[in-house]
Order: C-alpha cells, then structure tokens, then sequence
C-alpha cells in the first residue's frame, strides 16, 4: 500500500541530494575550531554554507548563527533581546522600574508563545498578545495600538503552521522602522523577530523586504535534517548568548558545530533557490514567490479544498482562502473527532495532523484555531493536510476517494448534538 | 498515540452502535468543549433469580444497550467496550461497572486517554439514573 504524506508542516522527508551531501560530510569529522587540517576542513564546509545560506536572506554571513532548531532559535531571539536589555539597563531583573515589553500574537508556535508567557510569569516582561481576524490575519493596526514606551520587541510569525495564514510581514516592519524613527531617544528602540520556519519553502525571504531585525529558520521543514536551525540576525541588533561557553558563532551560541547538518541546511536552501530561479512574486500575495512548486501546489490545494467542501457536508476551510501557503488546508469537519480521523487515514496509510485536543495530549484544542474565533466542535473536528514535493494529484485523488466514507461512518456512530 | 489491540479493535468495529428510539434509560455525558460526548440507550427489562436464601425474586437487568459517541479511539473503544460489559448485567452491577473494568478490559488505555474510561462508566451510571428518575410517579 502505498502510502501518502501529507504532514509537511510538522516535518519533510530529507531530500536525496541534502543525503548525498550529509554523506560526503561525515567524513569531515574536524571539529571546525581546531587550528589543523581537519579542524579548517570543517570550518570552509561551515562557512561555504553559511555564505549560501546568507545570500539566500539576502544578509551578511556574520548574521547568521546556527542553532539546534527553531526553538532554540526563538528561545535566542526573545530572550537573548530581553537579557541584553536587562542587562544594559544593570541587571536580569527591571531597574528604575522599567520592564520590557514584548508584542506577539495569539496564535504564534508555541515555541515563541510560551516563551513569552514564561518570562511574563517571572516577571521579566510585560506582554501583548495580539488577536488576528476571523481568517487568521494580524492586523498591522493592531500591533500598532499596543505599542508602549517600553516596548523592545515585536515577534510575529511569517507564516501560520496549522492553517497557513500569511502575515504581513512587511507591513509591519515598516510601520515599526517609522515609529523608531520619530521615536523618543530616552525609549529603547523597538526590535522585530519574525519565525519564519514554515515560510521559507515558497515565500520571499529577503531580511531587507522583511524588515526584520531577527528571523527564525528551520533546516527540518525544507527538506533538511532535524536538529539544525538558524537564527538571523541583522548587524547592531543586540542580543545575549543563552548557551554560553565556547565563542562559537560569533559567541552568540557555544557548542561544536554540526558540520553534517550545518552542509545539509546549506543544501536544502540551494535547492529552493534553484527552484525559484527567475520566479516572480504574486499580484496579490507580494511576499508569495511563484516557482513552478507554488504553482503546482496552489493548484492542488484548490482542487483538493473545493472538492472537499462540495461533497462532504457541514465542512470549513480554517484560514484565509487566498492569503495561505501553497501547502497548507486546514478544514472543520463537524460532529467527527480529529483523532478518529487521523487513525481511520491513517489505517489507509494517509498522514495528517489535527488541532482536536484528543490529538494534543492536552484538554484544550488548538489554540490557533480557538483565536481565529472557531468553538470547540469545530477545532476539535479540524483536519491539516500539508502538501510537499512528493505529492501528487493521484495521491490527492485518492484522499479525496476515502474522506467521505471515513467522515460518514464517524458521524453515524455520533449522537445528534444542536 | 499507543493504542492496545483490544482498542484499536473496538475503534475499528465498536459494538452497540446506535440510537434507540424507546429508551428505558438514556445517559448524555461529555460536552463538545472537552472533544468527547457520549449518549448511551437502555432497555431494562425483568427476570426471575434466587436471591441468596434461594428465594426467588424480580430482577432489572440491561436487555438492551445502545451508544454514540463523538469523540477520539479511546473515547469510542471505551464507549464499545462499557457496553459490552453491561449488557446483561442487572442493573445494580452495571452501575458498579468501574473505569479499571473498562480500562483493564481494553488492555490498558494511554495515561492521558484514562479519562475516556471514566467518561463510559459515568455514562452507563447516567442511563440508569435517568430510568430510576423517570420510574418515580
């Protein structure tokens, strides 16, 4: 039985030519701060990649720090933002009563939403958690509004990994450089950290266009191994090493690199490069590049959304219909259960994900959907299919073959709730 | 998710699906917030036992027992499982029908599934209520 993936956004399979690569690699055992031979081998294959990668964001190589992932890459950028202020400002507790303030959004990953509640539990920060709209958009506005004297910091996701809503980055950017502009000096400046982790496959990437002074990537969702991420950051931006010993990347974060997946990072960039060689950006979604994969897949995504919507009754589409990633559908199916679902696609050997509480392991569903404004039925009944370069149509032919039946047998065994 | 045999089994082919129009008793547990609601039918009907100086004696018992559930495997499974129990069962040991029979007889639910377990026994106590509620003048 053939079986068909279709949970990009919770990871991808490592593409054969990042494992030709991570092959020739494991014999470049050196560690890369030894002065020898070995040592300076690792340290080119560290630095070519981080060249390849740097253009990619269009930034200067000595902005980009490796780290395990991108957790820790968000871990760095809002704490090591906070600490440096802290710390400036003469200690990791507030002085002269002053605490900084952080802006995000509801629906962030919570690898930077918990992040930000942990430190305003402590005590460190004062935080904003900004509600997007009904179609899972933050608005510019909204942010704007919640802007104080001791605010340090925006972090807003580019893309939303559970119902692929893209964020106006840009837009914000701007806005945040003009009110530093005219900001009063006696104020600290106001820095912007986007994660861009489900982002970088299809959408513009480019640090300058972006606006961002911090940006979150992950090897793992474009093809490349685990355990390998990045955190950029653009020059005069201070922040403060979590992990701390070695100088290692710019002393911004110690340990031994690795040289294995720091070249397999490198090489799943290139691809996308290649891909979106001589591609434009769309009319109406500016930051969406159109290669020939974005294309391919919006077209899947379409024919695979109406489909659904026309011949299963009582179903939604989760997210802003035009403002989404090429590989995200994210749909309510009511009176199923997502882990039901799940199970029953996955017994005819179908990956998916869902935002049901069964599936979280928690009693809540997910928190994305719930600040979109969606209740509980339909969050707990959401299914997330998330396209890559595998998919095909004949693999989205035959989900589409098997969902009805899967979603009637469910709802036959339900009780009738008003 | 670590699901047993015995769920994945009930998941796949859950007895006692199904509403039942005349109920003697019916139990709602659950609420769509939590993802997991249960209904459960019964049928009570009476038979002739010895009690225990072999007197003999009118006994309710579970004829018939029905469930639907919207919720995850282990919710189901559980649901399944708790009817399968019950059927037959007079009325005072269905309603001692605990969350480790269900939970045991199903080789063990996950950690964070236990609840669904708790859920189905409160459901079976749910229906049997509902039928001594409704036998009251």
């Amino acid at each position: 039985m053939k079986k068909i993936y279709l949970d990009h956004a919770a990871t991808t399979p490592i593409d054969e030519r990042v494992k030709e690569v991570m092959l020739e690699t494991l014999n470049t055992f050196g560690n890369p701060s030894s002065i020898h031979g070995f040592g300076q081998d690792a340290r080119n294959t560290i630095e070519q990649s981080r060249k390849t990668i740097a253009d990619f964001l269009g930034a200067k190589p000595s902005e980009i720090i490796f780290t395990s992932g991108g957790s820790e890459s968000d871990n760095l950028a809002i704490k090591g933002v906070v600490d440096s202020f802290c710390r400036a400002e003469g200690g990791r507790r507030k002085v002269d009563g002053i605490t900084p303030h952080i802006i995000t959004s509801q629906f962030e990953h919570h690898a930077v939403l918990n992040t930000v509640k942990e430190l305003e539990k402590k005590g460190m920060i004062e935080a904003s958690y900004i509600k997007p709209t009904a179609e899972g958009i933050i608005e510019v506005k909204d942010i704007v509004s919640e802007i104080r004297e001791n605010t340090v910091l925006v972090s807003i996701m580019y893309v939303n990994n559970e119902i692929g809503t893209v964020q106006p980055i840009r837009e914000i950017g701007k806005e945040i450089a003009k009110i530093n502009d005219g900001r009063n000096p006696n104020y600290p400046k106001i820095l912007f950290h986007t994660d861009a982790v489900q982002a970088a496959e299809y959408f513009f990437m480019k640090v300058d266009y972006l606006m961002a002074d911090l940006l979150t990537m992950t090897a793992h969702k474009i093809y490349g191994l685990k355990g390998t991420g990045l955190l950029y950051v653009r020059q005069g931006t201070k922040i403060l090493s979590e992990i701390t010993g070695g100088e290692q990347e710019f002393k911004k974060r110690a340990g031994t690199e690795n040289t294995v997946g720091i070249a397999a990072f490198a090489k799943a960039v290139e691809l996308i490069t290649l891909e979106q060689k001589d591609a434009e950006r769309d009319n109406t979604i500016k930051s969406l590049v159109l290669s020939n994969e974005s294309k391919r897949l919006i077209v899947l995504r379409d024919y695979f959304v109406k489909n659904i919507l026309t011949n299963i009754s009582d179903t939604e589409l989760n997210g802003d219909e035009l403002f989404r990633s090429p590989a995200n559908v994210n749909i309510s199916f009511l009176n199923a259960e997502g882990e039901s679902i799940l199970l029953n696609l996955d017994m005819l050997g179908i990956a998916a994900s869902s935002g049901s509480a069964c599936t979280s392991g928690a009693l809540e569903p997910s928190h994305v959907l719930l600040s979109i404004g969606k209740p509980h039925a339909k969050a707990h009944g959401s299914i997330r299919f998330t396209f890559g370069r595998e998919t095909t149509k004949e693999d989205i032919d035959k989900v589409l073959k098997v969902l009805p039946g899967i979603i009637e047998k469910l709802r036959a065994m339900a009780p009738k709730l008003n | 998710m670590q699901y047993t045999k015995e769920v994945m089994d009930h998941f796949g082919n859950p007895r006692n699906v199904g509403e039942m129009k005349d109920a003697d008793g019916i139990g709602e547990v659950g609420n769509i917030k939590c993802g997991d609601v249960m209904h459960i039918y019964i049928k009570v009907g009476r038979r002739k036992i010895k009690d225990s100086r072999l007197k003999i004696k009118d006994e309710e018992y579970i004829e018939d027992i029905k469930f639907q559930t919207l919720g995850c495997a282990a919710a189901i499974a559980a649901s399944s499982m708790m009817t399968e129990l019950a059927r037959g069962k007079s009325l005072e040991e269905a309603e001692n029908i605990s969350r480790d029979d269900i939970n045991d007889s199903l080789g063990k639910l996950p950690a964070q599934k236990y609840h669904c377990s708790i859920l189905s026994a409160e459901g079976i106590r749910s229906a049997i209520a509902d039928y001594k509620r409704k036998l009251k003048p």
